[in-house]
């Protein structure tokens, strides 16, 4: 009993965290559902809401999915492998994981975007490389197919940290009561690492998909301003047209859309603890 | 022998990865000591970019913001994440989950929603600038700060605690004492995650700085229509440097001692 009240009175320590939430977390969102449903006179409407399913935004939108759910896909088939190969060769402890994968993060990201619009230009290093070998030169500059390369890139280490963090807590002890009972490599793979991974994948998941579909300097710089997703066609909104209804609006359409996919993904985290990603 | 076949396409495949993740960076490295402005042809080596990157004040006060921003929105929020996580784990069950699932909104919402609502809320009440930035970040930076310390909080021994008040600390210092050195590790790797998140962060600065105010994300982004300043490259690439060479020693240097002592 004494134990109890000492913890509910310890429960105020989160008092800042939570004026913190209410003001700067959920007003924000009401404001903008509030901008979002208003005429700039200060009538209600829905039209920049419903403004989504209007062809060029949905065009746009679809784009972005499309996008997303390619950069989602081909990030768990590059993590999977190198999370199992760096459990194969015991690396990754030491923090050494860790290490190489922060690290790229520290040289600015638009930057690093850059130097991908230069070795995927029409001259550039990876259409010169190619040449050498006698491969005729690749026309991706410019394409969706460059945005994508550029959002795997960037998104690549949200999805192999709770990978690795998921397979690295499996206890070696059970693989080899499983070897020990017979079982091979694959039956191995299927019956225990893959549905103990299942949660880091998800979180994986979570953590790519909502960025990679939403993002619009990778856009902007790989796809050279041609191709619109959906991000670009907000920012275009609040910056070039500035018509701050229809922005407000697009975004809540976005946002629903992320969050109720989300949600449906993180509902099938079993236990939800692997929100964690580090 | 399909052991070694299986270690060698390992080892294969990881390197890969590797250049994946690198190739960018090693072009920015070569394009800092290239003479040529052009960004396909190479003309040289030179130091230029490196001397004219120290003699600009734009790039010199752009990353002064970028540094003392980083700072100061990781210091603070590591306080209140900290201070918040020791609180929320005290509720009950239902607040508790909750407060994570608001915690989880920062982390989930695209950051161009989240730049675009506190933006069109800043204006409601106070000039964007500096401050509104700052406010700005403390808030994504908060939730990567409990979601690390959280967990530290849960494996907790609160008996080593209590046995120190039985044994006449007071509260303060048994925290000080006791508390605090349990949850360093994850108090650390809260702020480490912050700072890092606080200098990447593009999108949710781009809307909530106003005029004037610049990060070295935000100055880059402008510079693209007019093309890239090489001193930018420079820049990157004394960042890069020096945060290579901390992390090896805050990696390195400990297991080699240890390895030394033994």
């Amino acid at each position: 009993m004494e134990n109890k009240r000492k913890l509910n009175k310890r429960t105020w320590f989160s008092m800042p965290y939570i004026l913190w939430i209410i003001g700067f977390t959920v007003i924000p969102l009401l404001v903008i559902f509030q901008d979002a449903f208003v005429t700039p006179e200060g009538g209600f409407t829905a039209q920049n809401v419903l403004a989504i399913f209007e062809p060029v935004h949905l065009k746009s939108m679809l784009l972005s999915l499309e996008i997303a759910l390619a950069c989602t896909l081909i990030c768990m088939l590059l993590a999977y492998p190198l999370v199992l190969a760096l459990r194969r060769l015991k690396l990754g402890r030491q923090g050494f994981l860790l290490f190489v994968l922060i690290l790229p993060m520290w040289m600015n990201f638009i930057l690093r975007l850059l130097a991908w619009q230069m070795i995927l230009s029409k001259n550039g290093i990876l259409n010169m490389l190619l040449g050498f070998i006698g491969i005729s030169p690749l026309p991706i500059a410019n394409t969706w197919i460059s945005i994508l390369i550029g959002v795997v890139y960037d998104y690549l280490p949200f999805m192999i940290l709770p990978i690795y963090n998921a397979i690295a807590e499996i206890d070696e002890d059970i693989i080899e009561a499983a070897k020990d009972l017979g079982a091979g490599g694959f039956t191995i793979f299927k019956k225990i690492i893959l549905p103990l991974s299942v949660p880091g994948l998800l979180s994986g998941i979570v953590m790519v998909f909502v960025p990679s579909m939403t993002s619009f300097v990778v856009s902007d710089v790989l796809g050279g301003g041609k191709i619109q997703l959906i991000g670009n066609v907000i920012e275009q909104e609040f910056t070039k047209n500035v018509d701050w209804n229809l922005g407000s609006g697009l975004s809540v359409s976005l946002m629903i859309f992320v969050l109720i996919s989300m949600a449906f993904t993180m509902k099938n985290d079993p236990e939800g603890k692997e929100s964690a990603i580090w | 022998m399909v052991d070694r076949i299986k270690d060698y396409l390992s080892r294969f495949y990881i390197v890969f990865i590797f250049i994946f993740l690198y190739a960018p960076i090693l072009v920015m490295i070569v394009l800092s000591f290239n003479a040529s402005r052009s960004r396909v042809i190479w003309g040289g080596f030179t130091l230029d970019w490196y001397t004219q990157l120290f003699a600009s004040n734009e790039v010199m006060e752009a990353l002064t913001t970028t540094i003392i921003l980083a700072v100061a929105s990781a210091t603070i929020a590591t306080l209140i994440g900290t201070i918040g996580a020791i609180g929320i784990n005290a509720m009950r069950e239902k607040n508790y989950k909750l407060v994570l699932a608001f915690t989880n909104i920062p982390m989930l919402n695209a950051d161009i929603v989240t730049g675009i609502a506190l933006m069109l809320w800043f204006v409601r009440f106070m000039p964007l600038g500096f401050g509104s930035v700052l406010i700005a970040h403390i808030t994504f930076n908060i939730p990567y700060v409990i979601l690390s310390v959280m967990p530290k909080i849960r494996q907790m021994n609160l008996s080593v605690y209590e046995a120190a008040r039985d044994l006449g600390a007071n509260a303060l210092y048994a925290f000080m004492k006791i508390t605090l050195p349990q949850l360093m590790g994850g108090i650390m790797s809260g702020f480490f995650m912050a700072f890092t998140m606080s200098m990447d962060d593009f999108a949710i600065t781009y809307f909530t700085k106003g005029a004037g105010v610049n990060t070295l994300s935000t100055m880059i982004y402008s510079q693209i229509r007019k093309g890239i300043k090489p001193e930018m490259y420079a820049l990157s690439t004394l960042i890069f440097a020096f945060v290579f060479v901390i992390l090896l020693l805050v990696n390195y240097v400990p297991k080699m001692k240890k390895r030394g002592g033994r």
